[in-house]
């Protein structure tokens, strides 16, 4: 399912993230890799997601939540 | 290695590993503490600069110990080392480039598994590396636990404990330092390889030995370095690859072979698999070394950012942030700007004390009204834009910046822009100079550009003063402070139109993802927070200092010359006249004092007491005095903006008149000849002469380039509204905004005097419309930005063409949305 439908709270992983290499990079850089463990601490269904992953807090833009895939 | 490795270019770039000079590279995450520690080595002895051809910050410092010279480069935060941001590109090419000493990798202990991928990729690179677990404490205090000797091992490479903030572990991190710099090349290191797996480093095997043959790119880059970067599909790397190996094609194919084959055999690109495997890496390390002995599932700043980041509270408290920063910088820094503008005043007198008091030198003209005249005027708001930027250095230090931008994103995106891009936005405030600089944090370079074009529409410091002289001329008191309001909402309202404009016609695309770590909760420190502001004012003094220096020289030069030689009126023979009638009154007063009739003792402001008889020393004094109490009268009716019918006045006034009273009780018989001194003789004179003296620089000014160009475009200006007085006015706001009020009161000749200000508004009143007045700071508002920004709009955006756009833009829309105000309003009537 995509990060957007994950309610706040719950612990998920990673499986795939859709987008150009710069982004994808970027994003696994920071700990968004594929079998990564995060957890979605802020999704309100409107404005950025917060999730925390390998020990930090991310913000994410809303628009990315349907190109992320976790389970 | 060595013998290619270093590039000689001219500047001080050059490493040179001789003798006691050492260079190191600080890199890490963001947020890592890196800065601080930065700052903890180098103090005052930094120097922040550009690396050639982008706009990405160099810092650079030198730090002593042990009798080294440790030169220090600041690297760019970054994430890791890829060749997909501009700010590791610049990072990459340093290491390869320059091949530092040492590297000092400053890792987040609290966070430490993130940290260590750019770790990996550091490893890699084979330069020798220092560790340090910064932030040591807080990592403590949640309860995790290093065995720093096993993960030394594991990393292969030395690692320090510190305390960045509380500036501890300093000492032990630059012996660790020396010790690794001055470690003779040919000691046996420890060799750490970052495993792929088998067959994945099989592959990175095969694809080194393909290039072993090529001499040169090896021992630059290294050989694995290569392998893995070109497995990766690092654009840049398979550049230099591609120019400088003998057999490209082969390699090429070998390494398109090796990732079809690592796609088909694991599902996912082969950079994401190497990734992976990074991380699986350092997971092993991490296991063996570091332990969490307690489970803390909620820290301190994870409280506060339920409420911080939680829809309406956290939009709340924005909202209330934002204000204390605004009615700190306005409030606080009011009596402190008023000290610097008394400051300058001093100095424009001293200066003028060099010559002869009614001299016509060209110089000191220069020197009066075009230095110090136009530089205080910038400088003037200094303590402003310092409390401002130190307000928001404060809470980018803190860490609340990055929740203020999660809570902005969702606007800033329907507009059109970035989370982040309302930090310029609040910069901008201050000054649109280190407003500009500061799009440096938003990563797109559209983003970028479109937040700095329409920046100047958030009105900056320099416009107060033209809000301060024309909001009290044209509205009543309860109008006022709406209008002001008022002006900085059109200005923002104009920025969101601009925005989505530019993203439709010229910008089309989409905005850039917003990803942005959020750092946990941290108290400033006073050194940070001190140097974060500096940087930023020292932008602004930069640009008082340099263009509108120079462009307050050209505009005085343009408002003198060509100088009128044959007045319209003989001002001279005026000024002589009224000074003879002055003398002939002052020749009867003298003649009742005793005192010979041609003395000007009792006119004079500084007394030699000895010589002159008690009683008129007694008069002067006087005088003086009841001159102190009137001009503490009319100020603080001024400063209240007091209407003559409030009961406040009222207070006011019978206190000034108990002063005057006092007075008199000490000479009841001098005082009715002070006051005739002052009323009868010296006060109207003072003001006739100060009249003549307005009306000759008015003419002058009519006369001058200046006004000549104002009149030209006079025609231009009707239909706004506008005369050629307002005309000369705006041209000279070119150099600053500031100027826009000095020269209007040159062109009314309103002269010098303190209550120039009510003067100036009162011939405003009477010559124009508060409609027009609305217009005038419209026009401003929107149009041109001034000369700084402009320069530093080409600097940042690589191309003066954006500058120029800028400028034209901006002009145009002011034109047009001021002539659709000024033809609206009065078709409609209002405000006429």
């Amino acid at each position: 399912m995509s990060l957007s439908a994950v309610v706040e709270g719950a612990i998920v992983r990673l499986v795939r993230v859709n987008a150009g290499c710069g982004l994808r990079s970027r994003l696994t850089a920071m700990g968004l890799v594929p079998g990564a463990e995060l957890q979605v601490v802020r999704n309100g269904g409107r404005g950025p997601f917060i999730v925390a992953v390998k020990g930090t807090r991310l913000m994410l833009g809303r628009g990315m939540g349907e190109h992320i895939v976790v389970r | 290695m060595a013998a290619a490795a270093h590039r000689r270019t001219a500047d001080e770039d050059t490493v040179v590993i001789s003798g006691n000079r050492i260079t190191i590279a600080l890199a890490g995450n963001p947020n890592s503490g890196k800065t601080t520690l930065f700052n903890n080595l180098t103090g005052a002895r930094q120097h922040v600069g550009n690396y050639p051809g982008v706009t990405v910050e160099r810092k650079a410092g030198v730090c002593r110990y042990l009798g080294y010279e440790i030169r220090v480069i600041d690297l760019p935060g970054t994430y890791s080392l890829t060749a997909y941001s501009v700010e590791e590109r610049v990072a990459r090419d340093f290491l390869i480039e320059h091949r530092p000493d040492v590297v000092v990798n400053i890792l987040d202990a609290s966070n430490i598994e993130r940290n260590l991928y750019l770790t990996t990729q550091l490893i890699e690179l084979g330069l020798p590396l220092v560790l340090v677990l910064n932030m040591s404490d807080t990592a403590k205090a949640r309860g995790i636990e290093f065995d720093l000797e096993r993960l030394s091992r594991l990393l292969g490479a030395p690692i320090v404990e510190t305390v960045g903030h509380k500036e501890r572990g300093t000492e032990s991190l630059l012996e660790a330092v020396v010790a690794v710099a001055t470690t003779p090349p040919d000691t046996p290191r420890p060799a750490v390889t970052v495993g792929y797996g088998r067959e994945i480093n099989r592959e990175v095997t095969d694809i080194e030995r393909l290039l072993s043959g090529d001499e040169a790119l090896v021992s630059h880059y290294g050989g694995r370095w290569l392998a893995v970067k070109l497995l990766e599909d690092d654009q840049e790397v398979v550049e230099r690859v591609r120019s400088g190996a003998a057999h490209w094609e082969a390699v090429r194919d070998a390494v398109a072979k090796a990732r079809r084959h690592i796609e088909r055999d694991y599902g996912d690109t082969a950079e994401i698999v190497i990734a992976d495997r990074r991380y699986g890496f350092i997971s092993g390390a991490c296991q063996e070394s570091v332990r969490s002995s307690v489970e803390l599932r909620h820290t301190r700043s994870d409280r506060v950012d339920a409420v911080a980041t939680h829809g309406l509270f956290g939009l709340a408290i924005f909202v209330a942030l934002m204000y204390g920063v605004f009615y700190l910088t306005f409030t606080v820094g009011q009596p402190l700007m008023d000290v610097l503008e008394w400051l300058f005043g001093c100095l424009g007198d001293a200066v003028a004390g060099l010559w002869p008091a009614d001299s016509d030198s060209p110089l000191k003209s220069l020197l009066i009204d075009g230095v110090i005249g136009g530089v205080g005027g910038v400088l003037v708001f200094l303590p402003n834009i310092i409390l401002l930027f130190a307000a928001i250095a404060f809470l980018e230090d803190s860490g609340y910046m990055a929740r203020a931008a999660f809570i902005m994103d969702r606007l800033m995106h329907k507009i059109g822009l970035h989370g982040k891009s309302f930090i310029p936005m609040l910069i901008g405030f201050g000054c649109t100079v280190p407003a500009v600089m500061a799009t440096r944090i938003l990563d797109s370079r559209r983003d970028r550009l479109v937040t700095m074009l329409v920046l100047p529409l958030v009105s900056c410091g320099a416009r107060l003063p033209i809000y301060a002289l024309l909001i009290p001329a044209f509205f009543s008191p309860h109008l006022r402070a709406p209008m002001l309001l008022a002006m900085y909402v059109i200005g923002i309202a104009l920025a969101v139109v601009g925005v989505k404009l530019l993203r439709t016609f010229v910008f089309k695309g989409d905005s850039a993802p917003l990803v942005m770590e959020l750092p946990p909760y941290r108290m400033p420190t006073l050194k940070g927070v001190v140097i974060h502001t500096w940087e930023r004012a020292s932008a602004y003094l930069r640009k008082a200092s340099t263009i509108i220096l120079a462009f307050s020289v050209l505009m005085w030069a343009l408002a003198t010359y060509p100088r009128k030689t044959h007045l319209d009126r003989d001002y001279e023979a005026e000024i002589a006249r009224a000074a003879g009638e002055r003398n002939a009154a002052l020749a009867d007063l003298n003649a009742e004092l005793g005192l010979p009739p041609e003395s000007a003792l009792l006119v004079a402001d500084d007394l030699d007491a000895s010589a002159a008889p008690h009683h008129a020393v007694r008069l002067v004094h006087l005088r003086q005095a009841i001159q102190a109490a009137r001009q503490r009268f009319d100020e603080a009716v001024a400063d209240e903006q007091l209407r003559a019918d409030s009961s406040r006045y009222h207070a006011v006034q019978t206190h000034h008149l108990g002063e005057l009273h006092r007075l008199q009780q000490t000479a009841p018989e001098l005082y009715p000849l002070a006051l005739r001194l002052l009323d009868k003789i010296q006060g109207p004179h003072e003001r006739h002469v100060a009249q003549l003296e307005a009306a000759r620089s008015a003419e002058l000014l009519a006369a001058s380039s200046v006004g000549r160009l104002g009149r030209l475009i006079e025609p231009l200006l009707k239909p706004l509204g506008f005369d050629w007085k307002i005309g000369t006015a705006l041209i000279g706001a070119v150099a600053g905004k500031e100027l826009f009020v000095a020269q209007m009161g040159i062109v009314y000749a309103v002269g010098d005097s303190e209550s120039a200000g009510d003067a100036l508004r009162a011939q405003l009143r009477n010559d124009y419309s508060p409609l027009v007045g609305f217009c005038i700071m419209l026009f401003c508002l929107v149009s041109m930005p001034c000369v700084a920004t402009f320069a530093v709009t080409a600097r940042e955006s690589g191309r003066i063409r954006w500058a120029v756009f800028q400028a034209a833009g901006l002009t145009a829309t002011a034109y047009v949305v001021t002539l659709a105000a000024y033809q609206l309003g009065t078709l409609l009537g209002l405000g006429t």
